[in-house]
C-alpha cells in the first residue's frame, strides 16, 4: 500500500497545479490579427493571453452583439470551482495517507476517481453550455447579423475541444497546463487504484 | 601639366553633360536585372534586414526605409508641419517647432546619426539637425516620433553635425560666418568681423535629452561635414570649412581661390575640462528648448539666455587646422580613428590624414603658422596619403570595416571603392546621377554591417516615369560584400535626402511600441473611458472630453457651441491594439487632422465661424464601420441660450 498511497497523495496534490496554471486556452486567429488573441482560463477568471487581449476580444466581438468575457465575480462558477478542486485535492490527499496506514482499501481511491470523473463531466457540460450562451444569446441590436441555411441565426460559440472557423476567424480551444497536470493526477489516482488492488489481494492470499 | 589640362576638360565636360555618361554600364545593370531583384526582394510578410533613416532635406522630415527593399516604412516629421500626422499643426504639438524667431513651421533636415556606445550603433535615438533656422533633434526609436527640438543660438545654417562615439554630445557647427553676437554691421567689413561658432550640445544617456554646453567661437569660414574620433582619436572631432578666403559675395568663385582650405582638428575633451574648470565666459542668447512627452503627447517649450563661450586661443593645444586642398566637403573617420578622409570638392586627388601623425606633429609644434592665432600644422606632415586620378568631385567617404572606402564623386556621378592599406582604387560604379552622399549601415561607426552601400543621388532624370519637370530624389543600393560592387536596386526618396543612418533591423525592432498604454496617459486632458466623456465651458472656452473606439466617438452629438467660441477637442484612443490610430477631422477647422495613437490623447482647437449643424469624422479607416464613425455638433449664434449638452446613443 505504500506505493498506492504515495500515488494517490501525488495525483491529489497535482489537482492543486489549476490554482496556477490555466485550464483551458482559446485563441482566435484572423488575417488583421496574425498574433492571435487568446485567453486563458483559470478555475478562478478569464486572463487574456496577453495583457490586452480580452478588451481587444470584447471589441471584435461587440461587431457580432455578443457580451463580455466575464468578470471572476460575474459567473458564479469562478468561485465554486477552487472550492471543488481544492476540495477534491485535499481530500483525495487524505485518502492517499489513510491509504498509505491502511486504514482504508484502495477501492476508496476509485471512489474518489469516480466522483471527480463526474465532477470533470458535469465542469465541462457547464463550460459547454457558457460557450454556447456566450456564442448565441447576442444583442438584438448587433451590426453583424447573419443567419444560416435555414435561416436561424449563426451560432459564435468557440468549440469546446478543437479548432473551428467562426467568419473570418480561426479557434483554437485546448487544454492548457493546469488542465494537463489534471490529467495526470487522475491517471494517477488509478494506477493507485490498481496497484493497491493487486497489493491488497496478495497480502490477502 | 598636361595632366591637369585634361582633368580639368574632363571636369567641364562632366559638368556641363551631367546625366549623359555610363550607357555601357546602364545596359550591364539592366542585363543583371534579375539577379539583383532576388537579393532585393523582401518577400511579402517578411520584414527587411536594416533600416535606413533618410532626412528629407527642405521636406523637414526624416523618412524611414527597409532595406535592402527599398520600401517607405514612415514619414517622420521633424521640422516641418506635417498635416497627415497633425504634427505642429495640433495643440500638443505646435511648441515643438517655437524658436526664438517664433513658430517656425519648415526646417531644412540635412544630417541624420544614430546614437553610439563604444563607437557602435546602439539604437536607441536618431539625432538630426537644420540647416536654416539652426536647431537639432531627437528621434526616440521605440515610438519614432520626435522626442525634443533645441535651437542653436549664436550661429547660422547649422551644417556640420556629428555624434561623438558615447554620444556624450552633438556637434553643430555654423555653415555661415555671422557677426557674434548678432549686431548691425556692413557686410563688407566681414573680413575678420564674422565668426564661425561650433557648438556642443550635451546629451543625457538615460534620457537622450539635449542640453547646450558650449561653442567655441572659430574664426569666420564656412563649417561643413564634422566627425568625430573614434578609438585612439576618441576625444577629438574633425570639421571641415570652406570659404576660408572669407568672401561675402559670390562665393562659387571668391571662396574658391584658396589652393587649400582647412579641416578643424578640436579636442573637445580639452575645452571640456576647461569649462568645468570654471572657463569660458557667457554669451548673451535667447533659443528656444523643446520637449515632446510621449506619455502626455504634449510638447513644453522653454525660452532660454545665454550661452558660454570659449576662445579657442584661450586654450593652448585644443584647436588646429590642418591643410586640405580646395573647397573640402567630406571629412570621414574610419572605423579604426586612425585616418580622416578629406574631400577637396574641387580637388583632383582624395586626402588621407593620419592622426597619430598630426599628434606627432602636434608634440613637435612644427606650425605652418597660424590663422586668427589657431596653429596650422603642415600638410606633409600629417599626410597618410593620397588616392590619385579616384574621380571628379570627392564628397563623402564611407567605410565598410574590411579596410576599405567608399567615397562619391559628385561631378564625374560615381562610387569609387579604395583601400586604406595602399590607397590603391579598387572598383567605380557610376550612379545615376550626380550622388552627394552615401551610407554604410554603420559605415560612420567603428563597426561597420559592410553589406550595402546606398548611394544618394541629387538628380533623377530618366531613372523613373517621368513625374512634371519636378522628379523624386533617386537612391540606389549596391551590394559591395565581393571585390566589385554591384547596383542592386533604384528608389526614390523624399525632399533632398542628404544623408541617411542605417543599422540592423534587430537592434531596433524588438523596441517599437505597439500602444501608448492608456493607463500612463498623462495628457492633462486625457479620459480613460466613456463614462468620463463630457463638454465643459468655461466663458468663451469649450472643452470637449472625447474617446474613439472601433467604431464611434462619444460623444457623438454636442449642442451649445456658439459662434466664437473655442472649443477645444482633446479627444482620446481608448484602443489598446497595435496599429489601430483613429483620425479625427472637424469641418472648417483652420488646422491640419488629429492622428491619434493606441492610449494616446491629441487636442484639436476648433473655432466655429457659422451657425448650423457640423459634422466630425474619423481620418484613419479603422473598421468594417469606419465610415459611420462620425458625429455631429450644432453650432448657435454668438448671443444664443442653446443649453450645453452632449449625447451617445441618446443618453
Amino acid at each position: 500500500m505504500k506505493l498506492s498511497g504515495t500515488l494517490m497523495i501525488l495525483g491529489s496534490a497535482l489537482l492543486l497545479g489549476l490554482f496556477y496554471f490555466p485550464l483551458w486556452n482559446i485563441t482566435l486567429g484572423a488575417p488583421q490579427y496574425p498574433e492571435p488573441l487568446g485567453m486563458d482560463i483559470y478555475i478562478s477568471g478569464i486572463q487574456g493571453e496577453e495583457e490586452f487581449d480580452i478588451q481587444n476580444i470584447d471589441g471584435v466581438n461587440h461587431y457580432i452583439g455578443m457580451k463580455k468575457i466575464p468578470k471572476p465575480e460575474e459567473m458564479w462558477e469562478f468561485n465554486i470551482f477552487p472550492v471543488v478542486i481544492g476540495g477534491m485535492a485535499g481530500l483525495g490527499i487524505l485518502l492517499g495517507f489513510l491509504g498509505l496506514f491502511k486504514f482504508i482499501s484502495p477501492n476508496w481511491f476509485l471512489g474518489w476517481f469516480v466522483l471527480m470523473m463526474i465532477l470533470g463531466v458535469l465542469g465541462m457540460y457547464d463550460f459547454n453550455s457558457w460557450l454556447i450562451d456566450y456564442g448565441t444569446d447576442l444583442d438584438p441590436k448587433a451590426i453583424i447579423k447573419l443567419t444560416d441555411d435555414a435561416g436561424n441565426p449563426i451560432s459564435y460559440k468557440p468549440p469546446l475541444f478543437g479548432t473551428q472557423q467562426i467568419l473570418n476567424f480561426t479557434a483554437h480551444s485546448y487544454p492548457r497546463l493546469g488542465a494537463w497536470l489534471m490529467f495526470a493526477g487522475m491517471f494517477l489516482t488509478l494506477i493507485a487504484w490498481w496497484v493497491g488492488r493487486r497489493s491488497h489481494k496478495t497480502q490477502n492470499i | 601639366m598636361k595632366k591637369i589640362n585634361s582633368i580639368l576638360s574632363l571636369l567641364i565636360l562632366s559638368v556641363l553633360m551631367i546625366g549623359c555618361g555610363g550607357d555601357d554600364d546602364r545596359k550591364k545593370s539592366g542585363a543583371m536585372a534579375t539577379n539583383a531583384a532576388e537579393r532585393v526582394y523582401v518577400a511579402p510578410g517578411e520584414h527587411d534586414e536594416f533600416y535606413g533613416f533618410f532626412s528629407g532635406g527642405f521636406s523637414g522630415q526624416m523618412s524611414v526605409y527597409g532595406l535592402p527593399s527599398g520600401r517607405l516604412l514612415k514619414v517622420i516629421p521633424v521640422f516641418s508641419q506635417d498635416a497627415e500626422k497633425g504634427y505642429g499643426y495640433n495643440e500638443g504639438t505646435k511648441a515643438m517647432l517655437n524658436t526664438s524667431y517664433g513658430f517656425i513651421p519648415w526646417g531644412d533636415l540635412h544630417h541624420v546619426d544614430i546614437s553610439q556606445t563604444n563607437g557602435e550603433l546602439d539604437g536607441r535615438w536618431v539625432f538630426t539637425h537644420e540647416n536654416n533656422t539652426p536647431r537639432v533633434a531627437r528621434i526616440d526609436l521605440n515610438t519614432f516620433e520626435t522626442g525634443e527640438i533645441l535651437e542653436i543660438p549664436n550661429s547660422a545654417g547649422n551644417h556640420s553635425f556629428a555624434i561623438t562615439e558615447n554620444t556624450e554630445y552633438l556637434i553643430a557647427g555654423t555653415r555661415f560666418a555671422i557677426p557674434s553676437p548678432q549686431r548691425d554691421m556692413s557686410i563688407e567689413e566681414m573680413k575678420g568681423n564674422f565668426k564661425g561658432p561650433l557648438t556642443f550640445v550635451k546629451v543625457d544617456q538615460e534620457t537622450g535629452g539635449m542640453e547646450l554646453a558650449f561653442q567655441v567661437i572659430m574664426p569666420g569660414f564656412n563649417f561643413d561635414l564634422a566627425h568625430p574620433g573614434r578609438n585612439a582619436s576618441h576625444g577629438w572631432m574633425f570639421a571641415t570649412t570652406y570659404n576660408s578666403e572669407e568672401a561675402n559675395t559670390l562665393l562659387e568663385v571668391n571662396a574658391s581661390q584658396n589652393d587649400k582650405d582647412f579641416i578643424v582638428a578640436l579636442n573637445w575633451k580639452k575645452i571640456e575640462e576647461y569649462i568645468n574648470n570654471g572657463g569660458g565666459t557667457m554669451m548673451d542668447a535667447e533659443y528656444a528648448h523643446n520637449v515632446y512627452d510621449h506619455n502626455s503627447s504634449t510638447a513644453t517649450s522653454t525660452m532660454k539666455k545665454g550661452v558660454k563661450t570659449v576662445d579657442p586661443k584661450d586654450i593652448p593645444g585644443a584647436v588646429f587646422f590642418m591643410p586640405i586642398p580646395k573647397s573640402p566637403h567630406g571629412c570621414d573617420v574610419d572605423p579604426t580613428g586612425e585616418y580622416i578622409v578629406g574631400s577637396g570638392k574641387l580637388a583632383a586627388e582624395l586626402t588621407v590624414f593620419s592622426f597619430s601623425k598630426m599628434i606627432k606633429a602636434i608634440e613637435d609644434k612644427n606650425y605652418d603658422g597660424d590663422a586668427y592665432g589657431i596653429p596650422i600644422l603642415k600638410y606633409e606632415d600629417i599626410l597618410g596619403g593620397i588616392v590619385k586620378q579616384p574621380g571628379l568631385g570627392p564628397l563623402h567617404t564611407e567605410f565598410d570595416g574590411k579596410g576599405n572606402a567608399y567615397t562619391t564623386f559628385f561631378i564625374s556621378s560615381e562610387v569609387v571603392k579604395w583601400s586604406l592599406t595602399d590607397y590603391q582604387v579598387i572598383d567605380r560604379k557610376p550612379t545615376y546621377y550626380s550622388v552627394g552622399h552615401l551610407m554604410i549601415p554603420g559605415g560612420n561607426s567603428r563597426k561597420p554591417f559592410g553589406k550595402y552601400l546606398v548611394a544618394m543621388n541629387k538628380i533623377t532624370k530618366d531613372r523613373y516615369l517621368p513625374t512634371g519637370p519636378e522628379m523624386n530624389h533617386s537612391a540606389q543600393l549596391y551590394d559591395i560584400t565581393g571585390d566589385k560592387m554591384e547596383l542592386l536596386l533604384d528608389f526614390p526618396t523624399i525632399g533632398e535626402p542628404h544623408y541617411a543612418a542605417g543599422i540592423p533591423a534587430d537592434l531596433v525592432k524588438q523596441n517599437s511600441k505597439k500602444i501608448y498604454r492608456l493607463d500612463e496617459n498623462t495628457h492633462e486632458h486625457s479620459v480613460r473611458n466613456e463614462s468620463e466623456t463630457r463638454v465643459e465651458r468655461k466663458g468663451n472656452e469649450v472643452h470637449v472630453y472625447m474617446t474613439m473606439v472601433r467604431s464611434h466617438f462619444s460623444p457623438d452629438n454636442i449642442e451649445g457651441i456658439k459662434v466664437g467660441d473655442k472649443v477645444y477637442f482633446h479627444v482620446t484612443n481608448l484602443e489598446q491594439d497595435f496599429d489601430v490610430p483613429h483620425g479625427f477631422a472637424m469641418i472648417g477647422a483652420n488646422t491640419a487632422e488629429l492622428l491619434i495613437m493606441p492610449g494616446a490623447t491629441k487636442t484639436m482647437l476648433w473655432e466655429p465661424k457659422r451657425v448650423g449643424v457640423y459634422p466630425l469624422y474619423c481620418t484613419d479607416f479603422c473598421s468594417a464601420l469606419h465610415q459611420e464613425m462620425q458625429g455631429y455638433v450644432r453650432v448657435s449664434a454668438a448671443g444664443a441660450n442653446t443649453p450645453l449638452k452632449w449625447s451617445l446613443d441618446g443618453d
